[in-house]
């Protein structure tokens, strides 16, 4: 008795299963039909000339931001107070305010100041392209300090002590042991953090630049069809993640090879 | 005392009867100055309600304003709350095939806004940095007609796009001229100014009536001939801004 209940629990799932993907194919032919191709076709030049512009934002934003991350870590972790509470401070500014809200206050906050408004400073802050990088080098340098100071700390204790076993002095030890263990470690949330700022490179369409989601708005603004353009310029970034994904795993299969010797 | 009742019934018949043709409910929001907007002493006042009033006088008709909000404008006329909507209603072809309308009353146009004394000569914009709200009709405008002359930087609200032209970002701002007469206005748009003529009538407001009513329409075609024919509405005009918003 038991089993048959169990048996038609089982075909009552899969049913559901079967009609489930068959709602959702037919939602997805329905999808695909009514988009405007035209547009899509007619613009599409454009929009991959805006994910030009987003992939060259999250790449020096990413390179310039680790630059910041990890003498932020270190100073995160050093015994100096002096050193240690501006780290505190400036990490939890960043991760405690939206990154809108950063950009804004760069973009619009600076050019009400004289202090950059008449200064070397302002032919640089009064484009909207430095401004939005600027933000977001420091805002994913704050968050990436955090995930380097983790796997810092994460480094066991037994690989530091045999470092200084072996006459290194801390900097030694840092360079050739802790730093690039803790690189290792950090390794899935790093890019995880790479990924959060792609897609926090949308918000500088909010500042005027025609990133890939700025051109998607701008195109959506004269045409209407925003399904058809945002689903575009969404698929544009999936394939960029896919991309960077499947950069990344190989670099993190290679340099933690040792890792998956295990069973 | 029945027959009483039938003379009050008689006398309603008879007074309703009277003023059955002149008696208009005019919609209007009361939220958007300074076209229409309800005072602190809670009058109802603004463009579009003197224009309105104006119209009343030249149909001797007896009118009453009706306020709602700007979402259910267009169901409460239709549901025959009011018989007019004068609320700076823009006329579009969505809106049409929901109501009527008549012809303009005002209309809007684009201009731009620089820096006073800038010199700026709005036919050698080349290489000049200017902005405008996206999604308007002064974005596409500048999208359409300047995009190989102008760098064009568009915002997603008006507010952001004057903040940039203080601070010296762009140029110049393409806008609406009633929204950009409005900020210059404020104390905000005090050190700036328009450059040029306005141009490319983008915007036409009409008033709005129940489809069918053509009776109204006419009537409220001829009042609003009359008031421009008589100086009534160059009047009105020129109490709220100092071009002609025609």
């Amino acid at each position: 008795m038991q089993a048959e209940t169990k048996d038609l629990l089982i075909r009552i799932a899969w049913r559901s299963f079967y009609v489930l993907t068959a709602l959702v194919v037919a939602a997805i032919i329905y999808g695909l039909s009514i988009l405007n191709y035209g547009v899509i076709f007619k613009y599409f030049g454009k929009v991959l000339g805006g994910a030009v512009i987003t992939l060259e934002l999250v790449t020096i934003a990413v390179i310039l931001g680790f630059f910041v991350a990890l003498p932020t870590a270190l100073m995160r972790l050093s015994p100096n107070p002096l050193l240690r509470y501006p780290a505190h401070t400036f990490i939890y500014f960043f991760r405690g305010t939206p990154l809108l809200i950063q950009m804004f206050f760069v973009y619009y906050g600076f050019a009400q100041t004289d202090i950059v408004r008449e200064t070397f400073l302002w032919p640089i802050f009064k484009q909207a392209y430095w401004c939005a990088l600027f933000t977001f080098v420091l805002n994913t340098g704050a968050y990436s300090a955090e995930i380097l100071r983790g796997a810092i700390q994460a480094v066991p204790a037994g690989e530091i002590e045999a470092a200084r076993a072996f006459g290194m002095s801390k900097w030694t030890a840092y360079r050739r042991v802790i730093l690039p263990r803790a690189f290792r470690i950090a390794m899935p949330a790093y890019g995880n953090e790479i990924i959060f700022m792609l897609k926090g490179t949308a918000l500088a369409s909010t500042i005027t630049l025609l990133d890939l989601t700025g051109v998607a708005r701008t195109v959506i603004a004269r045409t209407f069809t925003s399904i058809d353009v945002f689903l575009v310029a969404g698929l544009i970034y999936v394939a960029i993640t896919y991309c960077f994904l499947w950069g990344w795993s190989r670099i993190e299969k290679r340099v933690n090879a040792y890792l998956s010797q295990q069973p | 005392m029945k027959k009483f009742a039938i003379i009050v019934a008689a006398a309603m018949l008879v007074s309703g009867a009277a003023v059955a043709g002149d008696k208009i409910r005019m919609g209007t929001e009361g939220a958007y100055p300074p076209f229409n907007q309800i005072d602190p002493s809670g009058k109802l006042t603004g463009f579009d309600v003197e224009i309105g009033d104006a119209l009343c006088e030249q149909m001797k008709a007896d009118c009453t304003w009706v306020t709602q909000d700007w979402d259910g404008i267009i169901p409460g006329l239709l549901a025959k709350k009011y018989d007019t909507i004068i609320a700076s209603m823009s006329i579009t072809d969505e809106r049409k095939q929901a109501v009527d309308f008549t012809e303009r009353y005002y209309s809007n146009s684009l201009r731009y806004v620089a820096k006073k004394g800038s010199g700026l000569d709005v036919t050698k914009l080349k290489g000049k940095a200017v902005g405008a709200q996206r999604a308007t009709i002064a974005g596409q405008y500048l999208e359409d007609n300047m995009a190989d002359k102008v760098d064009i930087k568009l915002y997603d609200t008006q507010e952001n796009a004057y903040i940039d032209l203080a601070a010296g970002r762009t140029d110049a701002i393409l806008a609406d001229m009633l929204v950009n007469y409005e900020w210059l206005q404020s104390d905000a748009g005090k050190g700036f100014e328009f450059v040029g003529d306005s141009f490319n009538r983008s915007d036409i407001i009409g008033i709005a009536i129940r489809k069918g009513s053509d009776d109204l329409r006419k009537k409220l075609n001829g009042a609003i001939k009359a008031i421009i024919a008589d100086g009534t509405y160059a009047k009105i005009n020129a109490k709220y801004f100092p071009f002609s918003i025609y």
